[in-house]
């Protein structure tokens, strides 16, 4: 493959093309192997970097970056702190000119706010990965699940992928559809309408509110986490009825293709989204999605980290 | 010092007058508006300004400006807004009730007026709140409050959410004559709402507000409008059905107004793309049907109005995350600029019909005697525009405190190069007097 990464930041699927989506898949697929071996280090990032900047509580994503990057061989400095920039006095930015002052190489984002990274990415130095930003786009997380379908199915083009759950705030939904319509897989969408986005089919999915036409003829299901919080807002229904109507069971599984794969990105509400016997099921690959992420993850740092020593 | 207006093209609507005319300033008054104003007519001291190839408009009329002060004099103060102003043309603004602390009592319209004259630039009136400090839930002293000079009132910022509140404060303000000026949002429809929602808003995971939370409260308000037979004007109308809820209203006889702003006839919510803050508003950017059916709205005179709604910001209120960032853009500078090429030159609407909505409908509106004409008599309040002129917005070159606007780095299309203020020139060639 001809193409070689240009970016200094990852802060989407969106802008990315094709080539570029499976540029990182075939570099994590080589950093996959680190991660077997008996010592799991390489000198990559060594002398270089990396803060977690994270103003969301997170410990899957956290932890998945942060052994991504020690791996490496990074310097690592972690950052948790809360969202409001009203209630701090420090702007973000402000925030993020200091961290850039101490000189660090990448900066991993999580936020609350949809933008946020980009608002970093285009006053400060260092490289912004975006780790999740509001209802937005999470594009590691995208970019694992893709990598995760491939490793099984061998390939992305013409299979049906149904997401189901929370689609109007889910930044994991957004990152998935981009990066596999791109790669040319056929995406469905299924949730309550009251969480369903106004002219979501504009991004080239289908739209069902219908759970088993979402599960039948699918060759993978994503199932997306919801937010308990949201319950008592009007727009949420409540947790039984939503269970009852979207949550995966074996009931529900009867209309599954034999070989379909169910995907979750973690933490499972356990018995809301998915029931026990499907979560740890045979079609289950939501452990492998967390293997998976760590060399994703490695793969993104490398790219990045290459952009940023080639211009300096 | 008297003043001769030589050559330029006057359109002055109120008079039915669209061509090449001189106009003849003494002191405070238009004296004559005329073809060839012989030199024996004219007083000997009197200045005489080439007009040749430019624009001669009644001054402006701007129904809707936040001019920050009191409050936060770091964003706007009656100087910094006069100087945005007369840049744009206009000689009159309104100023919104919404400061610290709020326009809500005769005191605070009396502290307008002193205030703004100290600036000693243009005409500023205040508009008074409908509720005290905005709360949607006490009414104002607004017999006194109308008696200090306030010349409308509106809550704007917010809406009156409580439509039994907002009938008895039209009902009341009738009696006064004052209109009510209506920001038409429904809080519960727009909660959290941060811009328009709709395919930009889902790809970019960002709240929504509905067209909904507006085409309810237009709908409400002209009902309510009905009901009181009191006068609404419906503030920065920017969806499709809220221009067609006014037209079906005025086809059933109901004279409400409304108004509209740059914004929403030239922008869309793909501003938004890339985040930018500086397209945050509210109502917010809506859609290119909308922004036709504003156009098509303006040129069957649906709209009544051309408004800024100038909302200054500082960058520690824009220069965050688009959630928290503050919603408004400046626009008294660029108003006339805009119109130029997106309604003049893409023929929506003739000079004319432009400077009715800009001058003599607002004068109409909120009752300014002398104002939006230039009958001999009437206030000598001009603008003179070079329509040809080209220019580049450059936030140093902004006269606004405040720089926030989607604008910066886009050409414009012609300039205010002389704004006279009760028969004193105020602005000339970028200068201030
Ligand atoms: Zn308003």
């Amino acid at each position: 493959m001809a193409v070689s990464w240009k970016r200094k930041d990852l802060l989407d699927l969106e802008s990315l093309s094709t080539e570029e989506i499976e540029l990182i898949l075939q570099t994590a697929d080589s950093f996959k192997e680190i991660s077997q071996r008996p010592i799991k280090k390489v000198p990559t990032l060594r002398g270089q970097t990396v803060v977690l900047f994270f103003f969301e509580p997170s410990t899957r994503t956290r932890t998945s970056f942060e052994l991504a990057a020690k791996r490496m061989s990074a310097d690592i400095v972690n950052i948790q702190t809360n969202a409001s920039s009203l209630t701090k006095g420090e702007t973000l930015k402000d925030t993020a000119k200091n961290i850039e002052a101490m000189k660090v190489d990448i900066i991993i984002i999580r936020h609350s706010s949809s933008g946020a990274p980009y608002l970093l990415a285009e006053s400060i130095s260092p490289s912004i990965i975006n780790a999740g930003d509001g209802s937005h786009e999470h594009p590691t997380q995208g970019l694992l699940d893709i990598f995760t379908i491939k490793e099984h199915k061998k390939k992305i083009s013409g299979l049906n992928v149904s997401i189901i759950g929370d689609i109007a705030h889910s930044r994991v939904a957004r990152s998935n559809i981009w990066g596999l319509t791109k790669l040319g897989a056929k995406v469905t969408v299924c949730g309550p309408a009251t969480l369903m986005p106004p002219e979501i089919e504009r991004l080239g999915v289908k739209v069902t509110y219908d759970v088993k036409e979402a599960i039948e003829g699918a060759d993978v299901i994503n199932m997306l986490r919801i937010q308990i919080e949201r319950q008592g807002q009007s727009l949420f229904p409540p947790i039984r009825d939503y269970s009852m109507k979207f949550g995966l069971d074996a009931e529900k599984m009867r209309y599954a293709k034999k070989d379909v794969l169910i995907m979750h990105p973690g933490p499972i509400n356990r018995g809301i989204e998915l029931t026990p016997e499907v979560a740890d099921g045979p079609y289950s690959v939501i452990l492998e999605q967390v293997t998976n992420g760590i060399a994703v993850r490695m793969a993104v740092l490398y790219l990045v980290s290459g952009v940023k020593k080639r211009i300096e | 010092m008297d003043i001769l207006l030589k050559g330029g093209h006057v359109v002055d609507p109120a008079n039915n007058i669209d061509s090449e005319m001189d106009v003849l300033i003494k002191d405070d008054k238009i004296e004559q508006v005329a073809k060839n104003i012989k030199a024996s007519g004219i007083p000997q001291e009197a200045k005489t300004i080439d007009c040749k190839g430019k624009m001669v408009f009644p001054g402006l009329i701007d129904m809707h400006t936040h001019l920050r002060q009191p409050g936060r004099e770091d964003e706007e103060t009656f100087l910094t807004g006069s100087r945005a102003a007369l840049k744009g043309g206009f000689t009159s603004v309104l100023c919104m009730a919404n400061t610290n602390p709020v326009i809500d009592n005769k005191g605070m319209v009396e502290y307008v007026y002193s205030e703004s004259a100290k600036a000693g630039l243009i005409n500023i009136y205040p508009v008074a709140a409908v509720t005290k400090g905005l709360e949607g839930k006490e009414l104002t002293e607004i017999g006194q409050i109308a008696e200090a000079g306030a010349k409308a009132l509106s809550d704007d910022g917010k809406p009156v959410m409580n439509a039994e509140i907002l009938r008895r404060a039209l009902e009341y303000s009738k009696m006064f004559g004052l209109p009510v000026i209506s920001h038409c949002e429904d809080m519960n429809l727009s909660m959290n709402g941060v811009m328009n929602e709709g395919f930009v808003s889902t790809k970019l995971g960002l709240k929504g507000i509905p067209r909904t939370s507006e085409i309810v409260m237009v709908m409400r308000d002209i009902e309510l409008m009905r009901l009181s037979g009191a006068r609404l004007h419906i503030a920065h109308v920017s969806a499709k059905e809220s221009v067609e809820a006014v037209r079906e209203a005025k086809k059933r006889g109901i004279k409400v107004t409304c108004e509209t702003c740059p914004h929403y006839f030239m922008l869309t919510e793909d501003a938004v793309i890339g985040f930018n803050t500086n397209a945050k508003v509210n109502p917010p950017l809506r859609t290119k049907e909308d922004v036709e059916a504003i156009k098509k709205g303006l040129a069957d005179g649906v709209i009544d109005v051309i408004a800024t709604d100038h909302a200054p910001h500082s960058l520690e209120e824009k220069d965050v995350e688009f959630d928290f960032a503050a919603a408004g853009m400046i626009g008294l500078e660029f108003a006339l600029s805009l119109a130029n090429p997106e309604l003049i030159k893409s023929k929506v609407l003739g000079w004319s019909d432009l400077i009715r909505r800009m001058a003599v409908n607002p004068a109409k509106i909120i009752d300014l005697q002398g104002k939006g004409s230039l009958a001999a008599g009437s206030d000598a309040d001009v603008a003179v525009f070079d329509a040809g002129a080209e220019w580049v917005v450059e936030g140093k070159r902004i006269e606004s405190r405040s720089k926030n606007t989607p604008l910066i780095g886009r050409k414009m299309c012609g300039a205010v190069v002389l704004t006279i203020v009760g028969g004193k020139i105020k602005y000339e060639n970028g200068k201030f007097n």
